[in-house]
């Protein structure tokens, strides 16, 4: 550990998991246009958005405060932190020690109360509306993510990605049916969390039913392109995390670079899955109303609860 | 070690005002150091001839009282520099009490952790309670605060009986009340559980378990705010060192597993009731009141685990709950008394305490706005600050329960942990809402533009802990060995070296199972962050102009008011945990002719248990009232009848 090598991979994965996360984006409303019978802008598309708002100067109200300008940055930081963390190619990384699934629930945590209270710095009543929602979706969110997570750790006798990731690859042909179950619920979570349709609809126009969008309303240009490239990452960081809970076939070890090139492929094939799945997901279902959030992730936590307890009945 | 008490003690009655509270911070400061030396030392006795003939008082400093001590002067520091600039607007005659006050309230809080004999520390305890009391009710005149110090006192005065129950029981018929013949005292199970059960009543009557929470809520907003730092941040943990106290040292050995599911459950039900209560506030002491009952409901969840474990002989799995413990009492300390010291500035500079009339401030007040998001974000439990730590780790405790040998228990066990997380996920929903509305925004009034920053004594106690707050935050590594002393001492087992094993990572049992670096967490959003920044200006521009706020095209109409109120704000809150609460509501309709609006949110506990309770004592008082007529002959009937029936007894 703690090689040249090692850290050098590392910086290309964290890299490669940033640059590579608007594309995922691009690539489900790609699908979700196909579906829909429409051409789409093609996968590229968030790219193009996010130099167009680079190049724009940045309008500031009077009133904002330091800590407005610092969120998008701040988020951004921790964004790419969680991508450095998630195993998306190789196991047993550098960074991967610094933190296990909790601290990295304890990541996207930190970069959404920064955004919130960002949210409510310039005082405008969509502001705050979107800030108070934002974590209220969040607050019934985590315990169902824990739950999840207290499934795969009940299997792995951990909570370090790497030893989950190495355990459950390795146990390929034992068929865990609390898995499956967590597997549910934690998709629950990743619509809810990224503010995808049901819970939320990030393409909505619609000041009075957004939640995610409602936070980033008074920010423009560079401020706003980090928060939307931000909110790639973390789609992407979740759809891989969950590759790596629930699928973790093809993921190298650390050092072994002949697994590499599998690795990568594996990986494009199952993001190019997970997208049109997604995509097919959000083309089928409609924007819950707010207060059906609650019992939207608490099925989602309920799911868990059965997954573990699933697992205590087959050891019993 | 009784100098540094009597030094604190004594400097009070110094004239020189300026001089006491730097003097006292300085106290503490030495308290600090010499009780981060005793945690390495062997166990200090003393005995000192004072108090009644024959029962001189004992002292003692083992591991436990250490870190209590450590605990106490660390906080006491920060208040104590804050003080000396908060209060240069009083007048001299309350002034003078307040500072006797004052530091009574902390050499009784040294000698509560210092006690060796069940005397001494029912003594300390009670001038602690009378202390805080005046202090609660420096402002006497208001008949609200008055209110406020009564059911303090009372709540105080009940935990104060049940705990001299409880010490009654423990001596075992030895009468011997030194903490060495308590731990030697054999009980029955069925005493030993009774003794259990007091301690939790009386320690829980000081801490604000539930249901004896409601006086939390009355004296915090009553009592200046340096007081409702120290009595947050240290007094009740006082309670949590009695419990630990007599629970793992008088009662060692003899914890059936049910303790500490009733541990558990009551902390966890605490928890999530203050979380509740502490999102639907709109006066700042009383959400961070309630937020002071949901970490002490997190502590007990601690407890009630290190019990679990304990009781099954998983000595390192209690060692990594109670040190989950100790280390969000610790931090609970630092970022519960910044808290409150950064609301009194803002009362102090606006004279508000309603949110909805704040907002804005950290244009007027930089000083006390970055500090206090630096605690706020502490406290609603993010990384890479110290909140999180104790949190984590205590969630590590939670993810080694399937090896608890019961079933029940194992099932059981996961759920709470997702209770657990729901009060801290709630408790970061209350925090935005707090920091936002006061600090964020537009300013709601116009008498807000003239706030002005905290003076330099105030700076110097907010940056002490929110230094400390960082310090905890991002050197675990540094701690842990502290912590592994009273763990050691408590449930014989450590952490120890693996927790520790290389500094920059916190790994709490195994390498392979978890582990955490905050520094690095730092270390790579900070690079991350500065790398973005100056990428940005380079391949694109930095350009920027200021302009009215867009507000999706109205930004004519945009008013301060139209911004969230605290109530607006916990709306979703209130609506999900419906039943929760009693809520009063007066929603007349349109064509009500002058509308008025009003919700009124009420502790349920109060119609609940205590009304009913008020109506019993009152009719019990009322019958007992007739038995005195003021005659001289029925009260000489009445004492004739008392020593018949004595006789009758006793023969």
């Amino acid at each position: 550990m703690n090689t040249w090598p090692d850290t050098l991979f590392q910086l290309i994965q964290s890299v490669l998991v940033v640059t590579l996360a608007p594309l995922l984006l691009g690539w489900i409303n790609q699908c979700r246009a196909w579906l829909q019978n429409r051409r789409g802008a093609g996968p590229l598309q968030p790219y193009r958005e996010l130099h167009k708002l680079f190049h724009k100067e940045v309008v500031l109200a009077h009133h904002a405060s330091a800590l407005f300008r610092m969120a998008p940055y701040i988020r951004f930081g921790s964004m790419w932190l969680a991508a450095a963390i998630v195993p998306v190619l190789a196991t047993d990384l550098p960074f991967s020690p610094a933190a296990d699934v909790i601290a990295l629930v304890g990541v996207f945590a930190f970069s959404r109360v920064f955004l919130a209270l960002a949210a409510m710095d310039v005082g405008t009543a969509f502001g705050s509306l979107g800030a108070r929602r934002e974590m209220l979706v969040s607050f019934l969110a985590e315990p169902a993510l824990l739950m999840v997570f207290f499934n795969a750790s009940l299997i792995s006798h951990s909570t370090q990605l790497t030893t989950i990731v190495e355990t459950l690859s390795h146990h390929t042909l034992m068929l865990h049916p609390s898995m499956a179950f967590a597997a549910a619920a934690f998709l629950m979570v990743l619509l809810a969390e990224n503010a995808r349709i049901p819970v939320d609809n990030p393409a909505t126009h619609l000041e009075l039913t957004m939640i995610h969008e409602a936070m980033t309303l008074e920010y423009s240009a560079r401020h706003l392109a980090l928060i939307e490239w931000s909110s790639h990452i973390k789609l992407m960081t979740y759809t891989t995390l969950g590759i790596a809970l629930f699928a973790p076939w093809g993921i190298a070890q650390a050092g072994d670079w002949r697994a590499v090139p599998l690795a990568v492929a594996a990986l494009l094939f199952k993001l190019g899955l997970a997208g049109a799945g997604l995509a097919l997901l959000e083309t089928l279902s409609a924007k819950l109303r707010l207060f059906r959030a609650p019992e939207f992730l608490g099925t989602a936590f309920l799911l868990a609860v059965l997954g573990l307890l699933t697992y205590f009945l087959r050891i019993s | 070690m009784l100098g540094v008490v009597g030094a604190i003690a004594g400097k009070s009655t110094s004239w020189i005002q300026r001089l006491v509270f730097p003097s006292s911070a300085l106290t503490s400061l030495l308290l600090l150091v010499i009780s981060l030396l005793a945690l390495s030392q062997p166990v200090d006795t003393l005995v000192l001839p004072l108090g009644l003939p024959g029962l001189p008082f004992h002292l003692r400093l083992d591991d436990l009282s250490a870190f209590f001590l450590l605990l106490l002067g660390a906080a006491s520091l920060g208040v104590s520099l804050y003080s000396a600039g908060y209060f240069r607007a009083m007048e001299n005659a309350t002034r003078r009490l307040f500072c006797l006050e004052y530091h009574l309230f902390l050499a009784s809080m040294a000698l509560v952790m210092l006690a060796d004999d069940a005397y001494l520390f029912l003594v300390a305890w009670e001038s602690m309670a009378l202390s805080s009391y005046f202090l609660v009710t420096t402002d006497h005149k208001i008949p609200d605060i008055r209110r406020a110090g009564f059911i303090y006192l009372l709540i105080a005065h009940l935990g104060a009986l049940a705990l001299l129950l409880c010490f009654g029981i423990l001596q075992g018929g030895h009468g011997d009340y030194a903490f060495a013949a308590l731990r030697n005292a054999h009980l029955s199970s069925f005493w030993a559980t009774t003794a259990f059960l007091l301690a939790l009543f009386g320690f829980g009557a000081k801490a604000g378990l539930l249901p004896l929470h409601v006086w939390l809520p009355e004296a915090h907003p009553a009592a200046p705010s340096p007081v409702s730092a120290l009595m947050s941040g240290v007094m009740l943990k006082t309670a949590i060192y009695g419990l630990l106290r007599i629970t793992f040292d008088l009662l060692r050995g003899q914890q059936p597993w049910e303790w500490g599911a009733l541990a558990l459950g009551l902390g966890l039900l605490t928890a999530l009731f203050g979380v509740a209560y502490a999102a639907v506030q709109s006066d700042m002491k009383r959400l961070l009141a309630y937020s002071s009952i949901e970490n002490i409901g997190i502590l007990l969840v601690g407890i009630g685990l290190t019990l679990l474990f304990h009781t099954y002989r998983l000595n390192l799995l209690a060692a990594l709950s109670l040190a989950a413990t100790l280390y969000h009492s610790l931090n609970h300390a630092f970022f519960k008394s910044l808290l409150f010291l950064g609301v009194g500035s803002v009362l102090h500079a606006t004279g508000e305490r309603n949110l909805g009339k704040l907002g804005g401030l950290i244009h007027r007040m930089p000083w006390v706005a970055w500090t206090v998001l630096i605690g706020t974000l502490a406290i609603a439990g993010l990384p890479p600050l110290n909140g999180f730590i104790s949190e984590w780790l205590l969630l590590q405790a939670f993810l080694f329960s399937p090896r608890l040998p019961h079933p029940y228990l194992v099932m059981m066990m996961p759920v709470a942990s997702a209770a657990l997380v729901l009060a801290v996920a709630l408790a970061a929903y209350v925090m935005v809402k707090f920091y936002g509305i006061v600090f964020l925004g537009q300013p709601r009034e116009t008498k807000l533009a003239q706030a002005r920053d905290a003076g330099i004594w105030e700076r110097l106690g907010l940056g002490w802990l929110a230094a400390g707050c960082l310090f905890l935050g991002l050197a675990p590594a540094l701690v842990i060995p502290i912590l592994d002393y009273v763990t050691r001492f408590l449930v014989g087992d450590a952490l120890g070296s693996m927790a520790t094993h290389n500094w920059l990572f916190l790994t709490p049992v195994l390498p392979e199972r978890a582990s955490y670096s905050p520094l690095f967490f730092l270390g790579v959003i900070a690079s991350v962050v500065a790398l973005t920044f100056f990428a940005v200006r380079r391949m694109y521009h930095g350009r920027l102009r200021y302009s009215d706020p867009w507000d999706c095209g109205y930004p004519e109409t945009i008013q301060p008011r139209m911004q969230d109120t605290a109530e607006g704000f916990s709306q979703p809150i209130l609506r999900i945990f419906e039943p929760f609460f009693h809520i009063e509501r007066e929603q007349p309709d349109a064509s009500t002719p002058r509308p008025r609006y009003r919700e009124k949110i009420e502790d349920r506990l109060w119609r609940l248990l205590y009304r009913p309770l008020i109506r019993f004592t009152d009719r019990l008082s009322g019958g007992i009232t007739r038995l005195q007529h003021g005659r001289i002959h029925l009260y000489l009937l009445y004492s004739f009848l008392t020593l018949l029936a004595l006789l009758i007894f006793v023969r």
